[in-house]
């Protein structure tokens, strides 16, 4: 009980004072995470619209490995993006192991097929909703597409904010494939794991409080921002 | 721009999961005036109308325009028994048809906004159209289709379940559209609007087109007896 509030204690006194090491790990979390969910989204979005408005062959096969895909363990695909971006693997060459840039690509995979999988979800009942309408407006299907992810926005933000939870909580993979490097791949949950490791849990605690009251925060600021929740809105 | 009509249908039939919802069904309709599709409920009016407008695909048979099915899929518009409101506001719902058609968007804002004030819309543009009464989104569905000028509207049962008032404003609106020119293809439940706004009517029964010719003849001499029936208010097997 005595670690929990020492762990309150020493979060609040990294923020207030607003501790260096704090600041740089926290701003290098939101990097790797929004670069991460910026990309995932261009990628999650426009795939979870083709999957509700195209009928192809595979497609349910399609949406089934998809939701499966939601459980992908993230120190696995750390380890495969490691084999990838290591020296002997096929992008070695560039250089990336150990860097934000590996970072993101590792985040990019795990919370794509989520965000896809929540959006499809949602645009699938809207497109029940607006098939006849839109097949007799003689709309194109890209136009289909980009009715559905525009009148849908406020669902989808809310796989993006999934996605964005499971990212910035995210530790397996990017401490496999960042390495966990101080002033260069450190972020506040491989801090915390690298701080509970040394048993200094007081301080692994204060990090965790200041994760967790990032991640409300940010989630606070994207519904703001959007106007969720206002009467007569989706 | 070529004619839209005649529209030739021949042994046209759609079936869903081995059931003949429509057809066979041989008709021809020429151009003017305002066709009404009646019969009982579950009779395939809605099937009936969803064909023409090529929504639903044709299993048998085929449905020719004079100017050709893709030019014609353009020159329609659709209104739904239970209209279908983009999560959009007022305003939005009626400038989306005209970005469909690359109006700009300045033009398609003022163009919105005229409809908006002619459905009596024009207070409430800035509102969600979910959350509109049946009459007005029924109105705002009729005016979304209008506003693109289509040489053909289908209307499936437009004013079911709403009140008189509604029904009389929608009917309004509705002969404004075919004084323009409008050829109008409706399916209606109320033996009153069919005869005020019928220039043919097209009698269904059992997914097949039972009877078909003008209005005066068919409401005031029927050819057959299950139309005879239907026209008492009888219940028609």
């Amino acid at each position: 009980m005595s670690e929990l509030l020492d762990g309150i204690k020493q979060a609040f006194w990294l923020i207030v004072t607003l501790d260096a090491d704090l600041v740089e790990i926290t701003l290098r979390s939101l990097q790797v995470t929004l670069s991460a969910l910026l990309i995932a989204c261009l990628i999650a979005l426009p795939l979870a619209a083709i999957l509700s408005v195209r009928r192809f062959p595979f497609r349910r096969i399609t949406i089934a490995v998809l939701n499966a895909l939601m459980g992908l363990p993230p120190v696995v695909v750390g380890l495969i993006v490691y084999v990838f971006l290591s020296r002997s693997g096929p992008f070695g060459v560039l250089g990336l192991l150990f860097t934000p840039t590996a970072m993101i690509i590792a985040q990019v995979i795990i919370i794509v097929p989520l965000i896809a999988s929540i959006a499809h979800q949602s645009l699938r009942d809207l497109w029940a909703e607006y098939h006849d309408l839109l097949i007799s407006m003689n709309t194109t299907q890209g136009q289909r597409i980009k009715t559905l992810l525009w009148d849908s926005r406020r669902a989808l933000l809310t796989a993006a904010l999934a996605g964005f939870g499971r990212g910035i909580g995210e530790v397996g993979a990017i401490m496999v494939v960042g390495g966990n490097i101080d002033h260069a791949t450190r972020v506040l949950t491989t801090a915390i794991a690298l701080e509970t490791g040394k048993g200094n849990f007081a301080l692994a605690l204060g990090l965790g409080f200041v994760l967790i009251a990032l991640a409300i925060a940010v989630n606070l600021t994207i519904h703001w921002l959007s106007h969720t929740e206002r009467e007569g809105r989706w | 721009m070529s004619e839209l009509f005649p529209l030739d249908v021949t042994a046209a039939q759609v079936r869903r999961r081995g059931k003949v919802l429509v057809g066979p069904v041989d008709l021809t309709l020429k151009a003017g005036g305002v066709t009404i599709v009646i019969g009982p409920n579950g009779s395939g009016k809605t099937s009936l109308l969803k064909m023409l407008h090529g929504i639903v695909r044709l299993n048998k048979g085929s449905v020719k325009w004079a100017c050709g099915t893709e030019e014609a899929q353009k020159r329609q518009a659709f209104v739904f028994q239970t209209p279908v409101m983009l999560r959009r506001t007022v305003l939005e719902n009626l400038i989306y048809p005209l970005r469909l058609l690359h109006v700009p968007k300045t033009q398609a804002r003022v163009q919105a906004a005229e409809w908006a004030n002619r459905i009596g819309l024009g207070d409430a543009i800035t509102r969600q159209a979910t959350v509109l009464s049946g009459g007005e989104r029924q109105k705002l569905a009729l005016a979304r289709a209008l506003i693109r000028k289509p040489d053909l509207l289908f209307l499936d049962e437009p004013c079911a379940s709403l009140d008189g008032r509604a029904m009389r404003e929608i009917e309004a609106i509705l002969h404004g559209a075919a004084a323009n020119g409008t050829r109008i293809i409706m399916s209606t439940h109320d033996m009153g609007q069919a005869k005020r706004l019928a220039s043919e009517v097209i009698f269904i029964l059992h997914g097949k087109v039972h009877e078909f010719g003008s209005a005066g003849g068919f409401f005031d001499l029927p050819e057959t007896p299950q139309a005879r029936a239907f026209l008492n208010g009888d219940i028609v097997d």
